[in-house]
């Protein structure tokens, strides 16, 4: 029997930098890795003995995707430290500025990302040449995106507004209603959209998947819950930590997420979102979800896509009617004392659960920090679907195999950046 | 080939969001993509180019030796070098490692440090190779981006204020938080770009893009020491985003001996 190895030094169209190594001896699978070599950044160390109040800022700099979901996971971890209670208004702010991330970052991997594979692209700047209204429709629906989060924090990219307890200014009920008339295009456009990716042609390709999400039985999961699994299980958060485990396993040099009890994986993200939360979606996603032929809960990740687009459509729908009720937060931020104690969190990142814990002191500042993000939990999923993926992207072409592999790694939208700095890196690109 | 000039995006340790603001400028990009040759965006693209690239734009710090090695490779097959971000331009938040003993860091966020292959120290591109041009921020402005790659491609030097964010707060009619509220402020040691936003959301500004030229630092942390700040904490104030830029740290270390002077 020889040996065939797999390689894609570098994994294009996914957020940070990482690769992939499959070795095969005749038809007996040798290892399949997804290779990080992105440099750690240590941050849940530099975090320690600074002020309570710097963590939003500082952990919102370890994704320039999804620097929303480290800042929600953050203020509400440290919230549930201090005892501090936020009020409706500043929930629902919360909300809303979430829908801005998740519309941006899904925009983004629906139509630079993910779509040119189904349409044989190398990028969406090329498929723009042949889809020009489709790339536009996504590029200006992004852009609507991070208008939201412009007024509701100050910038797209690492929002200023953000604060323990709330935000530093509400925003003015004129700049948010300003947004409405584009809003509501863009609603229209997230329909299009789900009809268009729904009608890809998707591989037969099922996994028998533990589905992870938050849940939340008034409403779409986002910022608060408990972790339900497809297995019927309801875990409280603050059983995270004893129910899901960092493991080393042998043939990876990354720490992987497992359900401690089974030692298994599980996948967390939007395919999980919408298959625990079907009912939860707004009216629009959920009459879209009826016509759709793709079925809930969906084990096939290549329809990870459906499930953007239909988190765009409920993204769009619930920040109008947000932005309709809105009610400037009086106060904008609660205030409170320093104490010493910990406190936890999942939010819902658009890749999927993102759990803080933080330890402070008397003096307001942090002694201990952790910090799970969603790549890190399904990176052990990642490489067991690309095991079972291997039969149907097996060719003689060597370049055809490589990509077959890197378009189902795209579907997860792995975030490198994101995992780098959790999980344990051995550089390697020999 | 096509004839356009080549443009190479290129990420060291960083958090992407300095290259995404080229993705994020939606109403250019399409425009952007027609006027050069993407030879090099990972993130963007799977038409990967090798050398030589006409404009590079860097992202990141250099934390590893192997990143030691690619940037020279990468100046090397470039005409015209730009560094994107606080990350590339300064060292980043990672740069805090500077002031610690790294080993601890790694044990402390890894089981089996043994797999880290991490260098003591973050530090900013130009600390490896000659850089063409630095744009700063934290993230960058996205305009000021897609100036930085048309001046290029026209010839001209790229024109980025060097001015305080003071400046753009009287622009805006933003009142003083720190003057009105006693807020700490980095205002007026920072470098303007992000159009002042953080006093027009109520809190001080906390230095995204470092140094302004010719910061009076001093001054500024002895009104924060008679406003009753901590020395503790205006050394932490100082050491963020851009703490290992000459003029953030300078003060910042003059400050830590003074504390510990009298310790």
């Amino acid at each position: 029997m020889t040996d065939r190895v797999i390689k894609v030094t570098a994994l294009t169209r996914v957020e940070g930098e990482g690769g992939l190594y499959i070795k095969l001896n005749g038809d007996t699978i040798e290892n399949v890795r997804l290779e990080i070599y992105e440099p750690p950044r240590l941050f849940e160390a530099l975090l320690r003995g600074r002020k309570l109040e710097d963590v939003p800022d500082v952990t919102a700099r370890i994704c320039g995707i999804c620097p929303v979901a480290y800042q929600m996971s953050s203020v509400h971890s440290l919230e549930a430290a201090l005892g501090v209670e936020i009020n409706p208004e500043i929930r629902k702010l919360r909300r809303l500025l979430y829908c801005g991330e998740w519309i941006e970052s899904h925009a983004l991997h629906v139509y630079l990302l993910n779509a040119p594979d189904f349409l044989g692209f190398e990028s969406g700047l090329e498929m723009a040449a042949d889809f020009p209204a489709e790339v536009n429709r996504g590029l200006r629906m992004k852009k609507h995106g991070n208008q939201l989060l412009e007024i509701l924090g100050g910038r797209a990219i690492h929002p200023v507004n953000v604060c323990v307890g709330g935000f530093f200014r509400s925003p003015r009920s004129e700049d948010l209603k300003k947004l409405l008339p584009d809003l509501e295009w863009c609603l229209n456009a997230a329909i299009e959209t789900t009809k268009w990716v729904a009608g890809f042609d998707f591989p037969d390709f099922s996994c028998n998947y533990q589905l992870v999400s938050l849940a939340n039985d008034k409403e779409y999961p986002m910022n608060e819950g408990y972790i339900a699994t497809s297995d019927g299980e309801s875990i409280d958060v603050i059983d995270y930590e004893k129910e899901f485990e960092e493991s080393h396993v042998e043939h990876s040099t990354a720490l992987h997420s497992l359900r401690t009890k089974t030692g298994n994986a599980y996948l967390t993200g939007p395919l999980a979102r919408v298959s625990l939360n079907v009912n939860q979606l707004s009216p629009t996603a959920r009459r879209l979800v009826d016509e759709s032929s793709v079925s809930w809960p969906c084990f096939n990740p290549f329809q990870s896509i459906v499930a953007r687009g239909l988190e765009l459509v409920h993204a769009f729908e619930e920040a109008i009617q947000i932005i309709r009720e809105y009610q400037p937060a009086k106060p904008s931020r609660v205030e409170y004392a320093y104490r010493s104690g910990s406190g936890c969190a999942v939010t819902e990142a658009p890749r999927g659960l993102l759990y803080h814990r933080y330890v402070v002191d008397a003096d307001g500042k942090v002694v201990e920090a952790k910090i799970v993000p969603p790549t890190s939990q399904n990176q052990a999923q990642i490489e067991a679907d690309l095991r079972k993926w291997i039969p149907h992207a097996l060719s003689d072409d060597e370049a055809a195999t490589a990509r077959a592999f890197e378009n189902l790694v795209r579907c997860y939208d792995p975030c490198i950046s994101c995992s780098t700095h959790f999980l344990k890196v051995k550089i390697d690109r020999s | 080939m096509s004839g356009k000039p080549r443009l190479g995006v290129f990420k060291f340790a960083s958090c992407d969001g300095c290259q995404l603001s080229l993705l994020a400028a939606e109403d250019q990009l399409l425009g952007v993509a027609d006027t050069v040759e993407i030879a090099y965006f990972l993130e963007a693209t799977s038409r990967i180019q090798p050398g030589p690239y006409d404009i590079a734009l860097i992202e990141g710090s250099i934390t590893t030796q192997h990143d030691v090695e690619r940037i020279k490779q990468i100046r090397a097959d470039t005409h015209f070098l730009v560094t994107i971000g606080a990350c590339a331009t300064s060292g980043g938040i990672q740069a805090l490692r500077n002031w610690s003993d790294c080993d601890e860091f790694v044990s402390s966020v890894y089981a089996t440090p043994d797999y880290i292959s991490t260098l003591a120290t973050s530090t900013a591109i130009a600390d490896h190779v000659k850089v063409d041009f630095e744009l700063r921020g934290c993230p960058i402005n996205q305009y000021q981006l897609i100036e930085v790659i048309q001046s290029v491609l026209a010839g001209r030097r790229p024109r980025t204020p060097v001015h305080s964010v003071c400046l753009d707060c009287k622009r805006r009619g933003t009142v003083c938080v720190m003057v009105a509220q006693g807020t700490a402020c980095l205002g007026p040691v920072t470098q303007a770009g992000c159009n002042a936003i953080c006093p027009e959301y109520n809190r001080g500004c906390y230095g995204c893009f470092g140094p302004a030229a010719q910061p009076n630092l001093v001054s500024l942390t002895d009104q924060f020491s008679a406003n009753g700040m901590p020395r503790e904490q205006i050394v932490n104030n100082l050491r963020s985003f851009n703490g290992n830029s000459p003029e953030f740290r300078v003060e910042s270390d003059r400050i830590q001996a003074e504390q510990d002077g009298e310790q």
